[in-house]
């Protein structure tokens, strides 16, 4: 990608979500989940905070304020395939713990990172509601359950092709 | 074969979204009988059911309901489905498996209340419940379950769709109202109670997804037949979510006279590998209580559960075998707990993370029972000062593990 281009096409992604919108506060989680979503590095930039502050007519703190509340919105870029692997007690107690040492020797990366290629990042994530089949991971928007040292390579190898 | 009132209909769809499948499975009748009701007498159906709450606190629904009725001016039903106490499943299977249901509950109650508008408040992370609600709440519109004049009558009432974003306060009713507000999910100090002053200050009844599923049950085969199921103060069923070392863990809807022991042992087939059972985590995988093979004949409801300082809560049970070790346990509940408070009130903002500093030097081994009892004292602090239940919480499950740290 030309990276001259990359603000104007930033620019033009935010425009299209906020014309989806009423400029009312309550929209506020939704605007920045799409926004988040339509970048390629799955975030929200500091130019993207601004503008969705500017259309609901709040200040940019308390935009930010949102954000840093809420886990799944994130301040600094992160790759294509974002990585949660759930640490609460049911998973824990399955082996969490194995998946996260299985993750990092795979991607060659620690918590909070991401890949040179921008593909992976790694994070944890609070109960993501799939107990039943513990330990579990969310990559990007699908579940993956009963998972083991093979499976997640065999996961990480298809995304690599994919 | 156990009577399923919420989950009788899960897998038989071919299309769950769909309001044409869902009415020829039986679906869509207790709205059109509620509309023939007055809505104070749908209030009085749900209190007389001694339908309680399904999200953790177990409040009477029908008495909630009654607080909202006579109020004046715009109300609204607010749905909460932001599932997030660890080991807890059951909305999401109801959402994704059977969101009619749902969405039927949440328009009797919104006739029942008087409301104009119903919420549907989702954790982010679950992008297909997300999406499956969605579509039906579309379905339901076209087919004039919800809009203008529904069904023909003078009721009118639309739902929307609202997402968090990761966040387990917003589980937590006042939290999510300031969430959907669009603003950090920090509780409310109560009262006033949502019930008054709620969603921008207006009345606003709160409902669990699987309590809002069982209304329609309820509206068609009526507060006796409810009642017939279950225990005296626990009418019905509850979804129960199993995890951990049994053989197969899943969801049960069960009566609430199931004991642990059939719960563990007949229906999820014992403990895996042949384990010995060691405890469980009943109620909830960080807010829940422990408890011990000598716990295994109580039944799973309210008051048997209160009088073994347990507590339904969620109805989530983590199976532990003989081989965790409970104070592991603990650490990762106090992490969670750390992680997710939301520094509102300082007994939980400093509670939380003092407990863990003892907590881990007790796991390191260089710990006593005099350093549990600080621990103790500490959470019972912050169950008698703390603003919400997050910060009231971690006393429950630290007081009940007490036996197998100290």
């Amino acid at each position: 990608m030309n990276e001259k281009n990359f603000p104007v096409q930033e620019n033009e992604r935010i425009r299209k979500v906020l014309k989806e919108f009423e400029p009312e506060k309550e929209n506020i989680i939704s605007i920045l989940h799409l926004i988040q979503d339509s970048q390629k590095s799955n975030y929200i930039s500091e130019e993207a905070l601004r503008a969705v502050a500017d259309f609901l007519g709040i200040t940019t703190s308390e935009a930010y304020g949102v954000i840093s509340f809420y886990t799944m919105f994130s301040e600094t870029p992160r790759g294509k395939y974002l990585i949660r692997v759930c640490t609460s007690a049911p998973c824990y107690v399955m082996g969490s713990d194995t998946v996260i040492g299985s993750l990092k020797k795979i991607l060659g990366i620690n918590i909070g990172e991401t890949t040179r290629d921008n593909l992976f990042t790694l994070e944890l994530s609070s109960c993501l509601g799939i107990c039943d089949v513990a330990p579990a991971m969310m990559i990007n928007d699908e579940v993956y359950g009963n998972l083991t040292h093979k499976k997640i390579e065999e996961i990480i190898e298809g995304m690599h092709h994919g | 074969m156990d009577e399923l009132i919420v989950l009788g209909n899960i897998g038989m769809y071919t299309n769950p979204e769909s309001a044409a499948q869902y009415k020829q499975h039986g679906g869509y009748q207790g709205l059109p009988k509620a509309l023939s009701m007055s809505p104070g007498d749908v209030v009085e159906e749900v209190k007389k059911s001694g339908l309680r709450g399904r999200g953790g606190a177990g409040f009477p629904t029908g008495l909630k309901w009654s607080f909202t009725l006579p109020l004046k001016g715009e109300k609204y039903v607010l749905c909460n489905a932001d599932e997030g106490e660890p080991g807890t499943f059951k909305d999401r299977v109801l959402m994704e498996g059977d969101p009619h249901k749902v969405i039927e509950g949440i328009i009797i109650a919104g006739y029942a209340v008087g409301a104009q508008k119903g919420y549907i408040y989702i954790r982010g992370e679950y992008c297909r419940s997300i999406e499956m609600v969605s579509r039906a709440v579309e379905g339901a519109r076209k087919k004039g379950y919800l809009g203008e004049n529904i069904l023909g009558t003078e009721f009118s009432f639309n739902i929307e769709v609202k997402t968090g974003a990761g966040s387990y306060i917003c589980g937590e009713e006042t939290a999510m109202i300031e969430s959907l507000e669009g603003k950090r999910g920090n509780p409310r100090v109560r009262p006033p109670y949502p019930g008054v002053q709620g969603l921008w200050r207006n009345p606003s009844v709160v409902n669990n997804v699987e309590t809002l599923a069982n209304i329609p049950s309820i509206i068609v085969k009526g507060a006796d037949w409810f009642k017939s199921i279950g225990t005296r103060k626990s009418t019905g069923t509850k979804i129960f979510c199993v995890s951990g070392k049994v053989e197969n863990p899943g969801y049960y809807e069960l009566p609430m006279t199931v004991t642990l022991r059939e719960l563990i042992f007949d229906y999820c087939g014992g403990i895996k590998h042949k384990k010995k059972f060691k405890a469980a985590l009943v109620g909830g995988a960080a807010a829940g209580a422990f408890l011990g093979e000598d716990n295994l004949d109580v039944q799973l409801n309210f008051e048997d559960l209160a009088e073994n300082n347990g507590c339904l809560g969620s109805g989530a049970v983590l199976v532990l075998d003989e081989e965790v070790r409970i104070v592991d346990v603990l650490k990762n509940i106090m992490e969670f707990f750390v992680h997710e408070s939301c520094g509102l009130c300082t007994p939980c903002r400093v509670g939380n993370v003092r407990i863990l500093d003892i907590l881990n030097q007790l796991k390191e081994g260089n710990g006593t029972a005099h350093d549990y009892q600080r621990i103790l004292k500490i959470a019972k602090v912050m169950n008698k000062t703390c603003l919400c239940p997050l910060g009231q919480s971690p006393f429950v499950p630290l007081s009940t593990a007490a036996r197998w740290v100290i």
